[in-house]
């Protein structure tokens, strides 16, 4: 499997990830070398496995819904890199 | 009694007896830190005012007789659990000045039992890595040979344990994290059933097998922290509802090792005795065999037949679930964000690009490659088929054997940037520990030798689900007629 330098900018921009020119001719050989890797998979008869997404088989617990955090924005805000007027802040989106 | 090689189990009786107090103990590790992490660098952040603190109310505990077996005990935290008010870092520059405004289940369990937080220890950059070479805060080195790496990604806690810079400390486990570490740097380490840990507070990486457990010194030790760390958890959907056994109490049984071992049934996996096993470790493990027959127990070769396969399996289901972990990190609402963004996207794309380092970028593409349309069948779906085939394998070898013996890696510590430049070689050394966590089995990584350059060799007991004390009894028989546990490079 060899990946193209057009399919490592399409990846990179749906993961919003900036890469260099340098970078996308490294993640081109790096990725093919890792793909080329995992066609062993594909050598192996599967028609008939179910896909396990999970290592224990349990269904998803559910809970009464009510309330077991107190309002914490404060706290959460001051995590963010700018906050005003308790809001995230963002570079300004429309004119 | 040299402080900086003691046992949880020692330091618990000294603190217990009130010939030592918890301030002293603590102290006498914040110095040592002091005089050897800047050599080592296992720890990121060093919390003296708050371990002081915390050994004095231990203190105050264990004079009004409430203490449990962990109070005032120094533990070392992997810096990928959220302390509240104590910055969190997961070895990123995302990171680096994340401080939680909320505390993990394990280390809230672990501070409530009375442990006192030293700091927080490097790692791999989101535990993405198997040699701790892509920390943001720099590699760590081993202590028993400091040109070469401790092991990864728990890579800070193993140095910590291993150099005498705490009692026991706190890993995760991925695809190895916790055993290859404690393999190469000479110490315990315990990777539990998928579940038995609550995940709550630990900065996820792939959710269907991350999984948190104790580095410790002894089987024993393992033993006792894992019983401060287990158990179910209503904040973590994935735990397990189940009650959590008498760890400790099980160990011995007031039997004898040989009484213990009678008629046990060890399964040896012949794929895991092939090419790239090194000579050295081959022969301690033909040792190890030895000694369990010796001890009374039946070995037999197994066979894993899809055992050659989990290396690619593993490598699209972890980074497909972390590109999506990762994605929260947008420069939005914590974390790094970059300068002067022009945009929404120009932000998202360059805190992104310049808050994550090389490893975990090759990741976050892996992944999201695996995951795009038109790629999804053929390497995520057909990789979850193949995973079931993996657990399907050790579920038959369980019909035949009580537990299974392996190498936990395939060599001992290597040097400091031999194979950073190469992430398939580097995958690759996590060839016998990936498959555990693929089946969500708990398994435990000891001591069991030495090569020629006097570099620790480790092996793995891999256990049935929620057998945890099946293999710490197991272990603990083993280190009851071994030293190997008790070497120390200090």
């Amino acid at each position: 499997m060899s990946i193209d330098a057009a399919t490592v900018k399409h990846v990179a921009t749906l993961a919003r990830l900036r890469v260099t020119p340098e970078e996308v001719a490294q993640y081109a050989e790096q990725l093919s070398r890792i793909l080329t890797l995992m066609e062993a998979l594909g050598r192996l008869p599967t028609e008939d496995v179910e896909p396990m997404s999970h290592a224990v088989a349990m269904a998803i617990p559910e809970r009464e819904d009510v309330v077991c955090h107190l309002n914490q924005r404060e706290a959460l805000l001051a995590c963010a890199p700018e906050s005003e007027h308790g809001h995230f802040c963002v570079p300004k989106m429309i004119e | 009694m040299d402080l900086a090689r003691i046992t949880l189990k020692q330091a618990a009786d000294l603190l217990h007896r009130r010939a030592l107090s918890a301030v002293e103990l603590t102290q006498f590790f914040l110095e040592r830190i002091n005089a050897h992490n800047p050599t080592l660098n296992a720890y990121i952040t060093v919390d003296a005012e708050g371990a002081l603190a915390d050994a004095r109310q231990a203190d105050a505990c264990l004079a009004r007789g409430e203490a449990t077996p962990l109070t005032g005990i120094p533990l070392a935290v992997k810096d990928l659990f959220c302390t509240k008010g104590l910055r969190t870092t997961c070895a990123s520059r995302m990171l680096a000045d994340f401080i939680p405004p909320y505390e993990s289940t394990v280390t809230r369990r672990l501070r409530e039992a009375g442990m006192v937080v030293l700091g927080k220890t490097n790692m791999d950059e989101f535990a993405m890595g198997s040699s701790n070479e892509t920390s943001y805060f720099g590699p760590v080195k081993n202590p028993w040979d400091h040109s070469r790496i401790p092991g990864g990604s728990s890579g800070g806690s193993a140095a910590a344990v291993a150099a005498g810079l705490c009692v026991a400390a706190l890993g995760t486990d991925t695809g190895g994290s916790i055993r290859q570490p404690a393999a190469l740097s000479g110490i315990t380490g315990l990777k539990p059933t998928y579940g038995r840990v609550s995940r709550y507070g630990m900065i996820a990486f792939a959710s269907s097998l991350d999984q948190a457990g104790p580095m410790t010194r002894s089987v024993e030790d393992a033993a006792l922290l894992l019983q401060g760390m287990a158990g179910h958890d209503p904040l973590d959907s994935t735990s397990i509802d189940q009650a959590v056994e008498e760890y400790v109490e099980q160990l011995s049984g007031g039997v004898s090792a040989q009484e213990r071992m009678r008629g046990l049934r060890i399964g040896i996996p012949k794929e895991y005795f092939t090419d790239g096993l090194s000579e050295s470790v081959h022969k301690a493990l033909q040792e190890a065999i030895e000694r369990f027959q010796e001890l009374g127990a039946q070995c037999q070769s197994v066979s894993l037949p899809t055992t050659a396969y989990a290396i690619p399996t593993y490598y699209i289901i972890a980074p497909a679930e972390a590109s999506s972990n990762l994605a929260r990190y947008d420069g939005i609402r914590f974390g790094y964000r970059c300068e002067q963004p022009e945009d929404l996207l120009d932000m998202f794309a360059r805190s992104r690009s310049e808050g994550f380092g090389a490893e975990v970028k090759r990741r976050i593409m892996l992944g999201t490659y695996v995951l795009s349309s038109g790629y999804y069948d053929a390497y995520y779906r057909q990789a979850q088929k193949v995973r079931r085939l993996i657990a399907d394998d050790f579920h038959n070898a369980f019909t035949q054997v009580d537990l299974l013996l392996t190498p936990t890696a395939p060599e001992t510590a290597f040097r400091i940037g031999e194979k950073k430049e190469d992430p398939v070689k580097m995958y690759l050394s996590d060839i016998f520990t990936i498959n555990v966590n693929l089946a969500g089995l708990p398994a435990l990584s000891l001591p069991c030798g030495f090569d020629a350059q006097n570099l620790p060799i480790g092996m793995q007991l891999i256990g049935r689900p929620l057998q945890e004390s099946s293999l710490l009894r197991v272990g603990h028989s083993f280190q009851q007629v071994t030293d190997w546990h008790q070497r120390s490079p200090l």
